[in-house]
């Protein structure tokens, strides 16, 4: 448990720090419907960046444009600039070099049909490591942290795409690691999650943040609480307001639409 | 609870309907017997095959020439000619029906001109057996000029299966579920390499029942292969994909129509020979499909 | 907790650098798009090539009146060829007319069997045997026409010959059958579960279910099973070569010999000259053919995806 002072500490340490992700008025449309207009938004390096906010918001399809999936949907399109460490993501010569280095994890687990052992080998083989001893050791580290090592240690030739949903889901984090992303994006992980487990996940997202900037979307307005440094509250296609989390947390914000969700009264 | 309703009820009756009933077990023995009628020719058939020419099936029958004018002996040479025939074409129609079936399955857009290249092979297996054989004749026997030989009959066979396998591989591949795509999209990973680690090991047993088909349907074409690469009869062996060949296919329409003094039992035993490879190979398909029905992945 | 640091590997990808993967991606794109187009660029290869070969005879020798309406086919004759096909098309309008009177009735009603009244082991057994049954080799029938059915229809109808309609028409049924009922099953399972229970709830036996409700809904796919039936009886060569005996004429009766327009083909084209106006009929004969199963396929994929739309 964190506890308030040291929360503010972490808030000033990312305030100076380097921008990782920067979102200048950015629209994103599927055919004449508008999903989200007018996201302007910055996320520093180091810091956890929660993303709060009703269903049917735009949140996820704003995750959809960071990493450019948005390329596999004729249908959507994204206005606007979005610069991934200083690259424009729309400029970037190898958009597979991109998606690399961010790693997504969507609220609908999926446990991909090769082996466990396969399922977290699978972005560092696409890197060219095929040496099994180095393999080995990504496989264990990346399935320690995301808190399924001990379950499946024993098993690590089973398929992926047959554990249980918590299993796969954590899975899915698994993999999201071995990439060694710079920014890791999770779309309300704990759905799929049992409680105990999204415990152990959310203190290995405070640790990680020491390596990456992490995004997280979630619906659970006290996990952003517990882990976000700063937050965002979107609403019906807008971004509301974005400020330090605690702030929002105790009633300093911009609009009271902000306060009115979070305390619960619609959404 | 009296009815209100105005509602044209066809159905609705107050009483069992005896009559009704009766009807219903009427046509449901008519329907049944209808398959049956389907089914039991089929069976006299084979029978019959099975009495009049299993006299004649002997290793030597297999393995060795056919003799005298082809009213004695083996059918080695036509055998041997329907295994070269059947592999050329797959070497032919196997990489190219997959590439396509990926094409359709993982790149192509919903849009008319995928519609049309749909269309297309409908019509391409669609197209009558001796058209294929005019094709082949005008294409690869004497345009591409390889004359009469192996290698024209099996591209002319190549192109009436192609549709084969494309659907059966482009079945397979749609039944991956697409967020198994999108996961290694989200990876980073290109549409090659999801499709080349994830999507296409996982549809290889729904290929191979596409391919058992093909090989099923090859071995048993008569009309393509006449006229492009198949002769009655040819005292040597072929030695390159540039020779002419015997096949099996066309030695029994020849023994059954070409050859006077024809002992009664051979093109019979050609038949069973011919008919259970057939059968056999549908058969492989059918187990293998049934097989994966069980076999979960997901 | 690990403390291993995770950014060890130094295999970061480069944002701004296309490596071999992007490259072998865009390669592989474009060979599956060749190969994707292949089916269209055969279809068009198949006419192309029929029609360059026919192409002579089109310009010389025929005259759509012949063509179309003489029955006299003699390509051989020395002083004065003709090249009517009307009798062929009889034979092979014949023939196909025969079949299908055979094969719509039975391979309804062993669709309607299959998909609405049989279950687990039965329906089972049932579509694998008519799979087999379709597996079955066209000269395979024809072998079966001239050895079995022949001294069958000779013994039992006490004709002369039994190498006629008769014979063709019930193999060429036999052989179009199976594909419809898997066609027309196809389209009655393709019927929503909840007509049959609407019907149901409504009172009606299963039978006035299927009768009133779901034939109606399924009638579009099962005009499509009909037409992919009858194109396969139009093109089917083998089996009507040598079970119709070899006479060229207007069918009077069922136990008349005739020729199709496939077997036409068949048995002449290996004793023609290439280039000779013997050869290009015939290639004229292809187009003929092509164009005709092309129309029949054509329609039946608009029928078929009719109902695939609603």
């Amino acid at each position: 448990m964190v506890s308030a002072a040291e929360d503010m500490t972490n808030v000033a340490s990312t305030r100076d720090s380097a921008v990782k992700l920067e979102v200048r008025d950015v629209a994103i449309r599927y055919g004449s419907d508008t999903a989200i207009a007018g996201i302007n938004l910055d996320v520093r390096e180091n810091e956890i960046f929660g993303i709060i906010g009703p269903a049917n918001a735009g949140k996820t399809s704003f995750l959809k444009a960071l990493n450019r999936m948005n390329d596999f949907n004729t249908n959507m399109s994204v206005d606007g600039d979005i610069r991934f460490e200083g690259t424009n993501i729309r400029d970037v010569r190898n958009v597979y070099a991109l998606r690399s280095r961010i790693g997504v994890v969507f609220p609908l687990p999926v446990g991909l049909p090769l082996t466990v052992y396969e399922n977290v080998a699978f972005v560092p083989r696409l890197r060219g490591i095929g040496d099994k001893a180095e393999l080995d050791v990504i496989v264990e580290r990346c399935l320690t942290r995301a808190a399924l090592w001990d379950e499946v240690k024993d098993r690590l030739d089973s398929l992926g795409s047959l554990l249980s949903g918590g299993q796969q889901q954590r899975l899915t984090i698994a993999r999201a690691l071995s990439q060694e992303p710079e920014l890791l994006m999770l779309d309300e992980f704990s759905i799929a999650v049992d409680p105990v487990t999204t415990m152990r996940i959310e203190d290995v997202l405070k640790e990680l943040k020491s390596e990456m900037s992490i995004i997280l979307v979630t619906n659970l307005v006290q996990q952003a609480r517990r882990l976000a440094d700063r937050t965002a509250f979107f609403l019906d296609g807008e971004c509301v307001e974005i400020g330090e989390t605690e702030d929002l947390f105790s009633g300093q914000v911009k609009d009271s639409r902000t306060t009115d969700y979070i305390e619960g009264r619609f959404g | 609870m009296a009815s209100t309703g105005i509602i044209e009820n066809q159905f609705l009756e107050t009483e069992i309907n005896v009559s009704a009933k009766r009807t219903e077990n009427l046509f449901r023995i008519l329907f049944m017997m209808m398959a049956g009628l389907l089914i039991l020719p089929v069976l006299i058939i084979l029978t019959t095959l099975v009495v009049k020419g299993s006299s004649m099936i002997s290793y030597e029958f297999l393995f060795s020439n056919p003799t005298n004018g082809m009213t004695e002996g083996g059918i080695f040479p036509a055998l041997l000619g329907t295994v070269w025939l059947v592999g050329v074409a797959l070497v032919i129609s196997v990489p190219v029906g997959v590439a396509a079936a990926v094409y359709l399955s993982e790149y192509a857009a919903d849009n008319w001109f995928t519609r049309a290249i749909n269309l297309a092979i409908i019509n391409l297996a669609g197209v009558p057996s001796i058209v294929h054989a005019l094709f082949g004749v005008g294409a690869f026997v004497i345009f591409f000029g390889f004359g009469t030989s192996i290698l024209a009959a099996s591209m002319t066979l190549a192109v009436m299966t192609l549709p084969v396998v494309i659907v059966a591989t482009r079945e397979s591949l749609q039944a991956v579920p697409h967020a198994f795509r999108e996961a290694c999209w989200n990876m980073g990973a290109t549409r090659w390499q999801t499709i080349r680690r994830v999507v296409l090991p996982n549809s290889v047993s729904g290929i191979l029942t596409g391919v058992i088909l093909e090989v099923s349907r090859t071995t048993g074409e008569t009309a393509p292969i006449m006229f492009t690469g198949a002769a009655f009869f040819i005292p040597v062996l072929p030695e390159s994909v540039f020779d002419q060949t015997m096949a099996l296919s066309l030695h029994l329409f020849v023994v059954a129509t070409q050859v006077p003094h024809v002992p009664d039992a051979l093109p019979y035993g050609v038949a069973l020979v011919l008919i259970s490879m057939v059968l056999l190979m549908n058969s492989a398909s059918i187990a293998l499909r049934m097989h994966l029905r069980g076999k979960k992945k997901w | 907790m690990s403390q291993v640091h995770l950014r060890q590997t130094g295999n970061m990808p480069d944002i701004n650098q296309r490596n071999a993967d992007w490259y072998i991606d865009k390669i592989v794109q474009y060979l599956v798009f060749l190969s994707g187009i292949s089916a269209i660029i055969l279809i068009v290869g198949i006419f192309i090539f029929v029609t360059i070969e026919g192409f002579g005879f089109l310009l010389e020798d025929f005259s759509f009146k012949e063509f179309f309406l003489s029955q006299w086919w003699e390509p051989t004759d020395d002083d004065e060829p003709t090249y009517g096909i009307l009798a062929l098309m009889a034979g092979t309008a014949s023939v196909t007319g025969l079949a299908m009177l055979v094969a719509i009735p039975f391979s309804m009603g062993s669709a309607i069997y299959v998909a609405e009244f049989a279950t687990g082991k039965t329906r089972e057994s049932l579509k694998v045997l008519i799979e087999l049954l379709a597996a079955i080799p066209s000269v395979v029938w024809g072998f079966i026409g001239l050895s079995i059915m022949n001294p069958l229809i000779i013994d039992v109808f006490d004709v002369p010959v039994g190498l006629n309609i008769l014979n063709a028409g019930i193999i060429l049924g036999l052989m179009a059958a199976p594909i419809m009922t898997s066609i027309c099953e196809d389209a009655l399972k393709a019927v929503p579960d909840r007509y049959r229970e609407a019907a149901e709830a409504l009172g009606g036996t299963r039978w006035q279910v299927i009768y009133k409700t779901v034939l109606p809904a399924a009638k579009n796919g099962l005009l499509g099973g009909v037409l992919l039936g009858v194109g396969r009886g139009f093109g089917e060569t083998m089996a009507v070569l040598m079970a119709t005996g070899h006479a060229i004429n207007m069918p009077g009766s069922v136990f008349d010999s005739v020729r199709a327009l496939t077997a036409t083909i068949a048995a002449e084209l290996g004793e023609t000259a290439v280039g000779s106006p013997h050869y290009q009929a015939l290639f004229t004969i292809g187009i003929f053919l092509f164009t005709i199963t092309f129309i029949i396929n054509l329609s039946a994929d608009l029928i078929v995806r009719g109902i695939r739309k609603s």
